[in-house]
């Protein structure tokens, strides 16, 4: 980024320093033409072009006077002074404008710096992270530690993502998959991010000790049981084994994500109303997520049970008209949907 | 006169030789990736024109006929470019922020040029497709599927890990497996009307 040039001049008095630099870069350029034809005639003299380094000089300065003179005319007279002054603002815009260009992406490159360090772990240490965040720890006298890093939350994410698609393509393979894609990504992120900036106004509303990023980890690494249920679930459609998952696996990963909390918190009011939020929409995140993308699948289960196979029209459930992942066309069933159910009835 | 009657057919003239120079660029790297080896042909002369080929056909293989209305055509070839795009820089992202030494556009290029297995494996389902559905039909597709997901994953690999630090491979490489799942996932659930 190039900074404004002083003026070789001397002070100049006038609209400010950065006019003298934008000038002064004009008649550098200017000057380097008059270099190179001096050297064709004096032949490489030092003592001649010293001599014409100040001659230059002191006709630079000759002309930072008369241009200060002329815009001490221009401010004084009315016609003439607005049109130099109109050149020197569009002058004067378009450096503001390539300075703040450059610098924007000079921040740009600096924000990828920025989350560097959250980057920063080893595969052991996130493979230890995934194991501890099932095990609650019972000590809740003293705030226990949050690794604050993002790769592990965000990779996560990204593998909820993949099993809901892998779910949903299980159960439909007739809805249009604009919606697939973009379902999952939103539900995934939308929970992590929302429930992440919810609970963490909570926590500034109860005096909790947690910064963002903590909340971010903790909430992250608690998905690691939605995966593990989910990945399960999709493949054995077995509800009591479902029910059975979520207390189990569900509840450890939300009994981590409490005691942590609570160990950060002061005062029963401000512990209730914080981990009975995180444990409620924790719990309720992952029925929404087996029962809005499972129903489908169940009911062509249902009505596959028959030695003959009739067409079919899928079964509707009554799946509330609010979520809109759930909707069901009334088409028919073509017969590779009927062969991977088939091939899944068979496991 | 004589430039006049040089210009427009001649096959000696700019267009044509970068073309056949930049389409023999693209052949040998899609030879890499076949057969890979670690190499650096991918990494030093990196270009995007062999990845957008391969979205670009892809793409327009994934579209259905229009089933339920005619929007079906439209989001699936938008959606196969914004999954393979912004996947690729999401992988890319995280790979630098791991502390990798390799630049942006050499990444997009290698994820890019392993999607070819992938096509591959789709122009195969394609044409088993073709033959009469069953659960066969879906285990051979299941199989050539699994098949090229692999040999995608180890493309990339083999010319991805040396960029990461030595201890760090695995997490660099889970992102790739999790994006080609995707992909394959979208193939393998094809069903055309």
């Amino acid at each position: 980024m190039a900074t404004p040039v002083a003026p070789a001049g001397g002070a100049r008095n006038g609209a400010g320093p950065e006019w003298g630099g934008f000038e002064e870069n004009i008649q550098g350029g200017g000057s380097a033409v008059i270099d190179m034809e001096n050297m064709d005639d004096t032949s490489g003299s030092s003592f001649e072009d010293m001599g014409e380094l100040h001659q230059r000089l002191r006709e630079e300065e000759v002309d930072a006077d008369a241009a200060a003179a002329e815009e001490e005319d221009g401010e004084f007279l009315g016609m003439k002074g607005f049109k130099g002054q109109l050149s020197r603002q569009v002058a004067d815009q378009m450096w503001q404008a390539g300075k703040r260009q450059a610098s924007r992406a000079f921040s740009l490159y600096a924000n990828i710096d920025i989350l560097r360090p959250y980057f920063d772990v080893e595969p052991a240490q996130v493979r230890s992270r995934l194991l501890e965040s099932m095990i609650p720890i019972k000590m809740v006298n003293f705030p226990q530690k949050i690794a604050g890093e993002l790769y592990g939350p965000l990779m996560l994410v990204f593998t909820l993502v993949a099993i809901l698609l892998h779910g949903m393509k299980t159960s439909d393979t007739i809805i249009r998959e604009g919606t697939l894609m973009g379902t999952a990504i939103g539900t995934c992120f939308g929970y992590w991010l929302g429930v992440s900036s919810f609970i963490y106004f909570l926590a500034y509303l109860c005096n909790a000790q947690i910064t963002m990023l903590q909340m971010l980890a903790l909430l992250g690494y608690g998905l690691f049981g939605h995966c593990i249920v989910l990945f399960i679930t999709y493949n054995i459609h077995l509800h009591a084994l479902f029910y059975l998952f979520w207390l189990l696996v569900g509840g450890l990963s939300t009994l981590r994500m409490v005691a942590v909390l609570v160990s950060r918190t002061v005062g029963p009011t401000q512990r209730l109303l914080l981990c009975g939020t995180l444990a409620t929409l924790h719990m309720l995140f992952l029925l929404y997520l087996h029962f809005a993308y499972h129903k489908v699948v169940e009911g062509i289960l249902d009505t596959l049970e028959g030695p003959n196979i009739p067409p079919i029209q899928r079964v509707p459930r009554d799946i509330p008209a609010a979520l809109p992942a759930a909707r069901l066309p009334t088409t028919v069933l073509n017969a590779t949907a009927r062969a991977v159910a088939v091939t899944l009835q068979s496991h | 006169m004589a430039e006049a009657v040089e210009s427009p057919g001649d096959p000696e003239t700019t267009t044509s030789r970068p073309l056949m120079r930049d389409l023999k660029a693209v052949g040998k790297k899609f030879m890499h990736v076949l057969y890979p080896r670690k190499s650096n042909t991918l990494l030093r002369d990196w270009d995007l024109w062999g990845p957008l080929i391969l979205c670009v056909t892809l793409a327009l293989m994934l579209q259905r006929g229009s089933v339920d209305s005619e929007k079906d055509g439209g989001p699936q070839f938008a959606e196969v470019f914004v999954i393979v795009w912004f996947g690729a820089v999401t992988i890319t992202l995280n790979s630098k922020l791991l502390g990798g030494n390799i630049s942006f556009f050499q990444s997009l290029c290698v994820l890019g040029y392993c999607i070819l297995p992938l096509t591959m494996a789709m122009l195969v389902c394609r044409l088993v497709l073709l033959a009469e559905p069953g659960p066969i039909n879906f285990m051979v597709r299941l199989f050539v599927v699994i098949i090229m997901f692999a040999w995608s994953i180890v493309a990339s690999t083999a010319f991805l890990a040396d960029s990461q630090p030595p201890n760090r491979k695995a997490l660099a490489v889970y992102p790739v497996f999790l994006f080609y799942f995707v992909i394959s996932w979208m193939i393998l659930t094809f069903t055309p009307q």
